[in-house]
């Protein structure tokens, strides 16, 4: 029978169905890191358990860690606190740990894939909801709670329900100026924020195919904030050419028979799904957020919505999301001023989306008065980056060049927004008090649309910017 | 787990009015600093209930007619973003044992479960007969029935569902999910055997 590739992984990694319906699931890649595993490695102890697979388990530090002076002992007594009990636990249990300067430390969602420990075919979860990155791979990749990463730590399984797959096909060209993450939000847009509850959502259609594996990470990387529990895009050549010579995919001979396999995993051409969307590359603008969910959004030359045509609760909650946002309603939202400029995160913190930036932005400089940082992804991001000589482009504009970490997308780091500033972010959640300042406003948007609202001091149109035709 | 079936959650109930509650509203991010959950109930929607000074908010949760509510009421979507189980955790650690909504966010649903919290889904025109009971009355208890799959509140009936997998569990009492997982060693073993990963 035809399969999509959901249910091609799904059904080959059931240990048992459960009496509550649920199933127990194998997990073939552990991802964790400083800030949801540590209280996991506490709940083991407190039963006496092992870590029962230790191999199958990858360890580094993001959340928490600084962007610009790294060295130990942290300022922070908490966040080193924190990092010590996940580098004990890693070297207690026979975890592999990748820690600052050892040349593989970033994100999580960036390490797996870029160490090539990120396969085609593999469920894979980590105690971060943007585990859903994985899915450019054709992963099932979930993020989960600390209960669940002992879950995994102690029996290498999850107990889930399974997911209905929705078909999202994005088909045609996209226009100059417009990037994966203005794919991303327009989805979220059109589909809601909650419109993928239940669903897995697969990514398909000839503009997904076009796309580079580091865009399709974008890509999946947002399923989450519309409420997917995952996302995943089919395993094709470009997955095959992107996994080539990585550190931890097979050598030689083995490569071949390992990518075949890989290939085998994508959805069959007559696979059934529970919903299908089509949605048109033409249709799609640069596209930033005006209120307080990723859902809010809006292309760049439309205005903020006017509450007074909606009623009840719905109007309740655009105008508190502008009254929050100190946005005014029924305007346009190019030319909002900002105080910040974010460039980084799991969403667009990878090589690709610097070297983007950096080429537009030689003969540019952030205006005065805005803040501006750019933090790579990981360790091997930042190095990618000084060899290409890229760091230099983005400090001579105007920008910091920091060490790699999670940094400002949820601030758990000295990076944070003060007062009610407002950021122009490449990040992935415009929440309330996202960017650590419970009053900080948060204008998500594309990397190319941040840097040019960086130059203008406002939220700016790349395509105008920076001449783009 | 030696976990206890749970079948009935009586209480008094707070409504948090609000689609898309997300989970960093629920606690911010600086909260998660800890390597353990035990402190986190004081910060449950610290800068919701709190201004940066410290001065109250005057939310619900700390109205006096509300404190000791056991079940909380809100809307659509609630506990979207993050997967933090801080989220689940300081709503326990602050005293709730149910949550009502119109609908919510899988992975927080998912924790809430692991830590015996049902998430029972209502409908709109129930929560708000709901809210306006709880409003007028704010020390009536209501039951969160998981048998009949009703909210019993002021002799009024509320029909609600849940996920299926989650009552069976809470009514079966193997919510945490470990202990059964557990038992399946050799078939874990022979599944990792079959994908090559051992």
């Amino acid at each position: 029978m035809a399969k999509n590739l959901f249910q091609k992984v799904w059904d080959g990694h059931i240990v048992q169905q459960l009496d509550s319906g649920q199933y127990q699931i194998f997990i073939g890649l552990h991802l964790i890191h400083e800030v949801t595993s540590p209280q996991a490695f506490g709940m083991l102890h407190d039963k006496g358990l092992k870590v029962a697979y230790p191999s199958r388990t990858f360890a580094t530090v993001d959340h928490i860690i600084p962007t610009d002076d790294q060295s130990r002992p942290l300022k922070d007594d908490m966040a080193e606190q924190m990092i010590q009990v996940l580098s004990d636990a890693t070297e207690e249990h026979g975890i592999e740990f990748f820690p600052p300067e050892s040349g593989s430390q970033g994100i999580v969602h960036i390490v797996g894939p870029e160490l090539g420990l990120t396969q085609p075919g593999l469920t894979v979860c980590c105690g971060d909801s943007h585990t859903s990155t994985h899915g450019a791979f054709g992963c099932i990749a979930l993020g989960i709670g600390t209960s669940q990463v002992r879950d995994v730590l102690a029996s290498q399984t999850l107990a889930m329900d399974p997911l209905k797959v929705r078909r999202i096909r994005v088909e045609g060209e996209l226009a100059v100026g417009v990037t994966a993450k203005d794919v991303t939000l327009h989805i979220i847009r059109t589909l809601g924020v909650n419109g993928g509850v239940g669903f897995a959502y697969e990514y398909a259609g000839s503009t997904i195919s076009a796309m580079t594996m580091e865009e399709r990470m974008t890509v999946c990387n947002m399923s989450i904030e519309g409420g997917a529990r995952c996302g995943y895009i089919n395993p094709d050549q470009t997955t095959v050419d992107y996994l080539r010579g990585k550190e931890r995919v097979p050598k030689g001979a083995d490569f071949d028979k390992a990518a075949e396999k890989w290939l085998s995993y994508a959805s069959d051409a007559d696979a059934t799904y529970d919903d299908e969307v089509v949605i048109q590359a033409a249709e799609i603008q640069p596209t930033v957020t005006w209120g307080i969910t990723p859902g809010q959004a809006i292309s760049i030359d439309e205005s903020t919505p006017d509450p007074e045509l909606l009623e009840g609760l719905e109007k309740a909650l655009i105008s508190d999301a502008l009254g929050y946002m100190k946005i005014p309603a029924n305007t346009p939202i190019k030319g909002t001023k900002i105080d910040v400029a974010f460039l980084g995160s799991c969403t667009n913190g990878r090589l690709s989306d610097f070297q983007a930036v950096a080429k537009l932005l030689v003969g540019h400089k952030v205006a005065s008065g805005i803040k501006a940082i750019a933090v790579p992804g990981s360790e091997k991001v930042d190095a990618e980056a000084r060899a290409l000589g890229l760091h230099k482009v983005f400090e001579e504009a105007g920008f910091e060049w920091r060490k790699p970490g999670c940094s400002m997308c949820l601030a758990m780091n000295p990076d944070k927004l003060v007062g009610d500033e407002v950021c122009a972010s490449s990040s992935n959640r415009n929440f309330i008090g996202r960017q650590g300042s419970s009053t900080g406003r948060t204008i998500l948007m594309s990397p190319i649309m941040v840097a040019a609202s960086a130059i203008e001091g406002k939220v700016a149109d790349a395509r105008e910017v920076f001449g783009l035709k | 787990m030696e976990s206890n079936e749970i079948t009935k959650i009586n209480g008094k109930g707070v409504y948090i009015a609000g689609n898309d509650i997300d989970t960093d509203r629920i606690i911010p991010a600086r909260f998660l600093k800890c390597v353990t959950f035990d402190e986190l109930g004081p910060s449950l929607f610290f800068d919701e209930r709190f201004d940066t000074e410290g001065n109250s908010k005057h939310h619900p949760l700390d109205a006096e007619v509300h404190k000791g509510a056991e079940v909380l009421m809100s809307d659509a979507n609630f506990g979207c973003g993050s997967s933090r189980e801080h989220a689940p955790q300081a709503l326990q650690k602050f005293g709730f044992r149910a949550v009502i909504a119109e609908s919510f966010a899988e992975i927080f649903q998912g924790n809430c479960t692991t830590l015996g919290i049902p998430c029972v889904v209502m409908e709109k025109p129930y929560r708000q007969a709901l809210a306006t009971i709880i409003e007028n009355a704010p020390d009536i208890d209501l039951t969160v029935d998981l048998h009949s799959m009703h909210v019993v509140c002021a002799n009024q009936i509320f029909p609600i569902t849940m996920k299926n997998s989650s009552r069976e569990a809470f009514l079966a009492a193997n919510y945490d999910p470990l202990d059964t997982l557990l038992q399946a060693n050799d078939a874990i073993k022979v599944t990792a055997e079959r994908l090559g990963y051992i």
